[in-house]
């Protein structure tokens, strides 16, 4: 006994410390799990993101008039002749024939839309998340180049009436198409696809 | 002599019951009566003391405010206004808080550019450097997250941008973004989040860092506008360096006099100016949050706008913006590397040559008009025409934006080869006045 006291284990004792640091770690990672997905959305927030009905009658031609679904601002405009004609200028967009995944299979079209004249889409914009403000109008203090669209006045990124970006813009993508469909003719369900219907 | 000293270190009565138990006497020499600090301070050597001052100031009305604030989404704005409105001298303790902010930053700039001006970064100063780069970055967040907490529509879509910068981040960006919101929009629950990090996390933090800060300067000893090493001349007998005197009362009383002249300034804001035009309290934030509606011009305060015009200086590069969220972290975060870019052999800009003044003085300009551009929106000075090859249909402000981001990352990137280029000129033994 007093005689192993004498020599001291330096190898068994590094070791020994390693270990137990190693033990604890892990244990101070475990219990960090809790605390770090106690910040994730709860519950609550997921389930929150429930189908809203619209009745689309509401929106005369050339008005746009704006849904809640998910906390979010969904625009619906109903697109005049003019303003479906200004969609075939396609120079200035980046991404014209919408080939990145913005929206369900069914708006993969010329005009983004179930029916041609009717735009249902997300207000945010694709670069920080502003809600760009309409500017259905051409010309007018947008510049006489203007074909009416959307502008996001944080960043100042542009769109055309069907929520494809400019050239040029910060925004990198189109904005989003919900899915959505329509139940009857004068109403909309901004939530649910065709293909998943509630 | 050995009993006479003796006598001298021992306090009777109630101190020497305390100091017995406590080390409250020799705190006090060590700290204050017995630290000697550099004779020749200037005026830029207020704002150290400034800042804490400030610090505490934020503390204490922060912890008023908490008494009749509500974080919750929908009784925030109501809230402080109820402050504004029916709290006996609620406005007067919210304009302080608010004012408070901005004069944190304002006396924090300042500070900075003391160190940069007079080497205080370099050796053996690079620690105590790292703390106070680390306390900025800090006070960024307290401020960002107190800016959530009025709930009005500036608050609800700078948060909004803030947090989206993370989602630009490759791979783990959006559900990044999400964990942070606590919500796949900024809603009660960041709110909520928001307020628990700035009423304790950060000031926490904060008051820990500026703790190291303070331990870590009376260390290595106060640098000066000479950047002389006040401890290599000492006197003989007594060993105290000969240039320098104790802080107190020497600069205890002078910090007071710089203290007045800052109420003053603060004084007048707070009742002529609490919004300050604008830069302090922005008209916006006194419409209630609406997720549905950007306001038409958003800009964040003016202490960060010299960042976010990197942000937006910087075209986004396949498609992702990452890159101008990468140089906008990096801009903050360089400040750290100092230090190590400066190969200068003298702390002083008195002593460097012309080509660190230089430098400095396009680094400051620089700063000041990406401050201004960050404010504006980026049409501000419109386009340039098509006729401009390349730069045809280009925001002039952006171009303008561009060519200072390129300034300021030089100043810092170029540092190496610069303040070792420079001729620098013979520093004295002894410090000037």
């Amino acid at each position: 006994m007093a005689k192993s006291s004498k020599k001291i284990d330096l190898k068994r004792r590094k070791f020994l410390l390693a270990a137990t640091s190693a033990t604890g770690a892990v244990g101070v990672c475990a219990l960090g799990v809790p605390f770090v997905s106690s910040m994730s959305p709860s519950e609550k927030a997921k389930a929150a993101g429930a189908p809203v009905t619209f009745d689309v009658t509401q929106v005369s031609n050339g008005e746009l008039k704006t849904a809640e679904w998910r906390g979010q601002p969904v625009w619906v405009l109903n697109r005049t002749e003019k303003m479906l004609s200004s969609l075939d200028d396609k120079e200035i967009l980046t991404d014209p024939d919408s080939n990145s995944p913005q929206q369900p299979k069914n708006c993969q079209n010329a005009t983004r839309s179930i029916k041609p004249n009717l735009l249902v889409m997300v207000g945010i914009c694709t670069h920080l998340g502003c809600s760009p403000s309409p500017k259905l109008k051409d010309g007018g203090d947008m510049g006489n180049n203007w074909e009416g669209g959307f502008f996001c006045p944080c960043h100042g990124s542009k769109f055309d009436l069907a929520g494809r970006v400019y050239k040029g813009s910060p925004a990198p993508t189109n904005l989003v198409i919900p899915p959505y469909r329509y139940s009857d003719d004068k109403t909309i369900i901004i939530g649910e696809s065709d293909s998943e219907k509630g | 002599m050995k009993k006479n000293s003796k006598t001298q270190n021992k306090s009777v009565g109630l101190i020497g019951w305390v100091d017995e138990r406590f080390p409250l006497s020799s705190f006090i020499k060590n700290h204050l009566t017995e630290y000697y600090a550099p004779k020749n301070f200037n005026f830029w050597y207020f704002f150290g003391a400034l800042a804490l001052f400030t610090f505490v100031m934020q503390i204490l009305t922060g912890i008023f405010l908490t008494m009749y604030y509500k974080p919750d989404a929908a009784q925030a704005f109501a809230s402080v206004e109820f402050i504004m409105r029916d709290v006996s001298f609620g406005w007067l303790i919210r304009y302080m808080h608010s004012t408070g902010a901005s004069l944190f930053f304002v006396v924090i700039y300042l500070h900075m550019f003391r160190g940069l001006m007079y080497g205080s970064y370099k050796k053996p100063r690079e620690l105590l450097w790292l703390f106070g780069v680390a306390i900025f970055l800090l006070l960024m967040a307290e401020s960002f997250f107190g800016y959530l907490l009025p709930w009005g529509q500036m608050s609800y879509w700078g948060a909004q941008v803030i947090v989206n910068l993370f989602a630009t981040i490759p791979f783990i960006g959006p559900d990044l973004a999400e964990w942070v919101r606590g919500d796949y929009l900024v809603s009660d629950a960041t709110l909520n989040r928001f307020f628990a990090f700035h009423v304790i996390a950060l000031p926490l933090a904060l008051a820990g860092l500026i703790m190291c800060h303070l331990v870590a300067l009376h260390e290595v000893g106060s640098n000066n506008p000479d950047g002389i090493e006040i401890k290599d001349t000492k006197d003989k007998k007594t060993g105290i360096p000969l240039d320098g005197i104790p802080f107190h009362p020497y600069y205890t009383v002078k910090d007071l006099t710089g203290l007045t002249v800052f109420l003053i300034v603060f004084a007048s804001i707070i009742f002529f100016a609490p919004e300050m035009g604008g830069y302090f309290l922005e008209a916006n934030n006194f419409v209630p949050a609406d997720p549905l509606v950007t306001p038409s011009h958003i800009a964040p305060t003016w202490y960060f706008t010299p960042f976010y015009s990197i942000l937006r200086a910087v075209p986004p590069i396949l498609g992702s913006q990452f890159p101008g969220v990468a140089a906008m972290g990096l801009s903050v975060l360089i400040f750290f590397f100092v230090p190590w870019l400066d190969k200068s052999k003298v702390r002083s800009i008195r002593y460097k040559g012309i080509l660190y003044k230089k430098w400095l003085a396009a680094f400051v300009v620089s700063f000041i008009i990406l401050g201004y551009l960050g404010t504006v929106p980026s049409n501000i000075w419109g386009q340039f025409s098509s006729i401009i090859p390349l730069l045809g249909g280009v925001d002039v402000a952006t171009f303008v934006a561009r060519i200072f981001t390129l300034v300021y990352f030089a100043f810092f990137i170029m540092m190496p080869i610069y303040s070792k280029k420079d001729v620098t000129k013979k520093v004295p033994k002894r410090v000037t006045m």
